[in-house]
This record gives C-alpha cells, structure tokens and sequence, in this order.
C-alpha cells in the first residue's frame, strides 16, 4: 500500500471540502446547533430555573437512576442533568455520521460532476489506494469535528448547569466512552456507505439523498435506542461501539471488493 | 529503437457498442503518434486501454515493457496524461493542484516545492499560482493540466484533443509545448480529429473509425498508398490561350484537369512528364511563373479512409 497517495488523496479532498461553502456550512450550522444551542434551550427551561421544580411526575423516576452523587440534587438539578448528561449525549454521535456522509457522498460522484474522475482514476495509485484515500477524507474530519464537538458539548453543558448542580460535572465516563469509542465507529459507518453510494450514483444531489436517508434510520435508531444508552454500563457501551466497528469493517470490506476502476471508468 | 507501445488485437466492448475493435499497432520510444478520427471513433478509450484504466474485452498490450492490466499503476506512473476536460480541481489553487499530482505520483519530498515552481514558470503560470483554479480561462487551465501531466517527468505522454475548445493563440502556445516535449525525448500520443494539428506534430499516425484502425503510417505513405497521384498546377502570368492549353494537353500522359484564367490544373504521372509539360507551354507562348505538385493533406486521406469505412 502506497500511503503517500493515499494520504495525497485524502489530503486532497479535505482541501476541497474546507472550500466548498456548502459542506462547510452544513456542518458548522449541525455543530452550533448541537453543541450550543441545544445546551442553552435545556438551560434555560422553566424547571432548571427553581429548586422546587413542581411535579414532574414520570421523569422523577427516572432520576432516580443518576449516580449517587447527583441524587441529592433538586429534582430541577436532577431534570437538567437527565437531560443534558444522559438523553441528550447520545445525539452526538449524529455528528461523525453526518459530517462523514456528506464528505463520502461527494468522493467518486463529486469529482465525476466535476470533470476530475478521468484525472483521478488516470493517477498511479491502486484501485485500492484510491478507495482508502476517499475514506480516510471522510473519516478525519468526521472523527474531528466529533471531538470538538464533543469538548464544546461539556464546556457549555458545565457553563449552563455548573450553577445549578454545584461545579463541572461533564463529561461523565461513560459519555466519554461514547465519544472516544463508538463515535469512530459510527464516523467509519457513515463515509464506508456513503462512499460505496458515491459510486454507484450519477449525481452529487443522489449521493447525498441516499446517504442522508441511511444516515436518517441510523438517527432514529439512535433517538430510539440511544436516549438510555449512557444509563448503560461501560462494558455493555464496549459491546455496542465493537457491533459498529464489526459492520464498518463488513462495509470497508464490502466497499473495497466491488470498487473497480474499470466499473467507475464505464460509467463515467 | 525500444518500443513504447504495443497493442495487440485490442477491443472493448461498451454494451453492443464496440469502442475498440481489434486495434493492433506499435509506437516506437521518442515518436509522436497521432490518433485521428471523428468523435465517437475510439480514441480516448484506446488511451485508457493502454494506461489499465479500462480492461480490454480481447487482446493483449505493452507500454514501456508493461502489461497495463496486471501493472497499471507501474505504467501510469511513468505516463503523464491530458484528458479531455482538464482534470483541474477548481477550488484548489494551481499551486496546490501541481502539489497534490507530485505526492500521488511519488516525486521525492525535496524536489516537490521545486518542481512545481519550474512547472509554474514554464507554463507562464507564475503569477497566479495562488488563486483558485476554478477562475482560469481556458488555455490555463490546459496549460495547467498539461503542467500536471509533466509534474513526475514521464517518459510518455497521452494528450487527449490537448486544443479541443481553445482559441488559436492557445493552440498554437499548446503545439508549441508538444514540439518540446518532441525534443526533450519523450514518446507522445497525440489523440486529435484536428487534421493540420496531425500534420504539424506527428512523425505518424492511426486512423481510427468506429473503433477500428482503418490506416497507419507516415502521412506521405496513406497519401501514396491511398490517393491518386497529387495533382500538378501550372500558373502563368498572363490569362492561359488556347494554344497553351492545347499544347500542354498533348504531351503523352498529361491531361488538363481544370483550366483556370492564369492556371492549368493537371495529372501528371511523374516529374519527366511535369517536366515536358512546362516545356510545351513555354514552347506555345505561356510565360510560366510557377509549377508544383499540390501535396494530397492529411485532410485528404482521412476522409477517403472514412468514406472507405462508411
Ligand atoms: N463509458 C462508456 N459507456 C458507453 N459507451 C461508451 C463509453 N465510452 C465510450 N463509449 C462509446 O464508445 C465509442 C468510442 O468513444 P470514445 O473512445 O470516447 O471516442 P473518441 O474519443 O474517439 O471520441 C463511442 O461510440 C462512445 O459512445
Ligand atoms: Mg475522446
């Protein structure tokens, strides 16, 4: 395997991405709306506001499964630390997925659409050099933006909550595991799809339709499954994010057995 | 002379379009071999048969000693190709564009900075080498393309319509550069339906129609072993009498094609036979000032061999 071109490839398409306005803006909006917006909304909600809170019914239940330490809290306190350490982490990982799919959805078709496939495919690197150059574009800046995301996420969860819960209290471990472990996995999902989209389809809007609508069923598989998912022991988030990693390598596996020049250069 | 190129009865099929059809030639190393024919005719899936882009439905190929198929990436990395959209990324700088061919292409880390600023200078790209690409005319961006195809120094060169769409200083500024790339050594193939470009810059060429290689050779051979004997003109300074005319007409083996107010069109089978001509239109009068034979152009070979293959 020859690394420079693969690296070559990979740098490449991060310089594109990082001057394509609309990629660029899509996954700054998705960032601000995650990691600050949605950290200032619970925030700011009317039972973070009080120590009594009122009755909150059903949910004082589940507070009960906070760690000993929070318990003591307000049941206000409590909500807000529900919220923000435990329903609402999982949705970080909609992060590395979507910045990886936007970036796969455009390797092969992007540079179709724009008359540079003949070039690419014209270059000296093996078809799978190729292949691991368009997915490790997707894959760095996916995992990237995950942990940026992921430390704005915990500075602004403390700025808001620190007041109220008495001092920093994120990230939790297991929210850490989450993003350390499963979040690479669910990033490495999201480009090996899109990607394998990007060759199949004619156009960039297509690749992006496609691999928007995979990236939708992971999400609601997440919102589904994922809002207990901190709730969860570490071993049993070990087991989720090696599930991942099992279907990426079946993917990447998958992605780079079919990939064929020759295919690629038919359709072109 | 070592041989650059060798194609043996290749074809590819696309659906039950046959793009290549048991095309067989060779190119010797440091010729420049024209690819002619109308659009449609094969030409750039033949260029990509030969890199190992394309696989080759029958027949087999060398270029520089390899086989494309089981080593394409050993042959693209000593080729430079100019395909027929510029492969220029436009949001990245020509700069960057340059820097990123060097890497893939494996020029030594040192000599990456270097090269791509000799590049630069030489295809009068210096002063812009830092904006965006996307903002190019044309001719840059060929100018740019075909930069990158030079950036690992190859050995062979396929330029795919290298002046398709550019203006005629363009054109010429990208003749200029292949006639360079002539007396540097290297082995062009020159892929073209231009037929004066053909002539200018080629040592040889294939005609290819629908996918078959219809002709090879100099284009003196295809002429003499396709066309009637070029014919001969007589121009005179005076409007032609028909004393002249008639004269000229009698010398054995002569025939006036065509009588013009101060010119005679004529077939003549050899030069004894031209010579005999001019002295029978001076004998009856004529004050000729100019007599030659009309070479045939490539332009009348390609299309007698496209109205054969039609
Ligand atoms: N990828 C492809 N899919 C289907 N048909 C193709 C493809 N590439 C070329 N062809 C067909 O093969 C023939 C030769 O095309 P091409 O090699 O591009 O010719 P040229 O370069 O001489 O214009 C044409 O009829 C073209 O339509
Ligand atoms: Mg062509």
């Amino acid at each position: 395997m020859n690394w420079r071109a693969v690296r070559a490839v990979a740098a490449k398409d991060l310089l594109e991405v990082r001057k394509n306005r609309m990629a660029t803006w899509s996954i700054l909006g998705l960032s601000v709306f995650f990691s600050v917006g949605m950290p200032l909304l619970i925030g700011l909600l009317p039972f973070a506001a009080g120590p009594s809170g009122g009755d909150l019914g059903p949910f004082e239940q589940l507070t009960r499964l906070l760690p000993p330490g929070q318990q003591d809290l307000p049941i206000g306190s409590r909500m807000v630390v529900l919220m923000l350490g435990y329903f609402l982490a999982p949705l970080f990982l909609i992060i590395p997925l979507m910045v990886s799919s936007i970036v796969g959805a455009e390797s092969f078709v992007g540079e179709k659409e724009r008359g540079t496939l003949e070039g690419l495919l014209f270059l000296p690197a093996t078809d799978l050099e190729l292949y691991a150059g368009k997915v490790l574009a997707g894959f760095v800046p996916a995992v990237a933006a995950a942990f940026l995301n992921f430390a704005l996420y915990a500075v602004m969860v403390n700025l808001v909550s620190a007041p109220i819960v008495g001092g920093a209290w994120f990230p939790t471990v297991p929210a850490l595991a989450l993003a350390a472990w499963v979040g690479p996995a669910v990033a490495l999902l999201g480009v090996s799809a899109s990607v394998l989209v990007s060759t199949r389809v004619e156009t960039v809007l297509e690749a992006n339709q496609v691999s928007g609508l995979l990236s939708l069923v992971i999400v609601a598989l997440m919102v589904g499954q994922g809002s207990g998912l901190l709730m969860l022991s570490l071993p049993v988030l070990f087991l989720i994010g090696l599930a991942i990693y099992g279907v990426d390598v079946l993917l990447v596996r998958f992605g780079a057995a079919v990939f064929s020049r020759d295919r690629l250069m038919a359709r072109a | 002379m070592a041989t650059a190129i060798a194609a043996d009865g290749l074809s590819r099929s696309f659906g039950t379009v046959r793009a290549v059809d048991g095309v067989s030639f060779e190119v010797p190393a440091g010729e420049v071999f024209g690819l002619l024919g109308p659009n449609g005719a094969g030409k750039t899936t033949l260029i990509r048969l030969l890199a190992g882009v394309l696989l080759p439905g029958a027949g087999s190929a060398r270029v520089l000693g390899l086989d494309p198929w089981t080593d394409g990436p050993g042959v693209r990395r000593r080729c430079g190709v100019l395909t027929e959209t510029p492969a220029v990324y436009g949001r990245l700088t020509a700069r960057q564009n340059l820097g990123f061919a060097a890497e893939v292409f494996g020029v030594p880390l040192p000599e990456v900075a270097c090269r791509v600023n000799d590049l630069l200078a030489r295809f009068s790209l210096a002063d812009r080498a830092d904006e965006p690409v996307g903002g190019f005319s044309k001719g840059m961006k060929q100018r740019l393309a075909l930069a990158r195809a030079l950036v690992h120094d190859p050995e062979l060169l396929f330029l795919d319509e290298p002046t398709a769409g550019l203006d005629p200083a363009a054109s010429r500024q990208v003749h200029e550069m292949v006639g360079g790339l002539r007396e540097e050594g290297r082995t062009v193939v020159l892929c073209t339906h231009r037929l004066v470009e053909a002539e200018a810059l080629c040592d040889r060429v294939g005609v290819l129609a629908k996918g078959r290689l219809v002709a090879l050779g100099t284009v003196r051979e295809l002429s003499e072993r396709l066309l009637a004997d070029s014919p001969v003109a007589l121009s005179f300074l005076d409007p032609v009498s028909d004393a002249v005319a008639g004269e000229v007409g009698a010398v054995p083996g002569v025939t006036v094609e065509e009588r013009g107010e101060r010119h005679l069109l004529l077939a003549a089978p050899d030069d004894e036979a031209l010579a005999a001509a001019v002295g029978a239109a001076v004998g009856a009068g004529g004050r000729v000032v100019a007599a030659g034979r009309r070479e045939h152009t490539l332009e009348d070979v390609y299309f007698a061999l496209q109205e054969a293959a039609a």
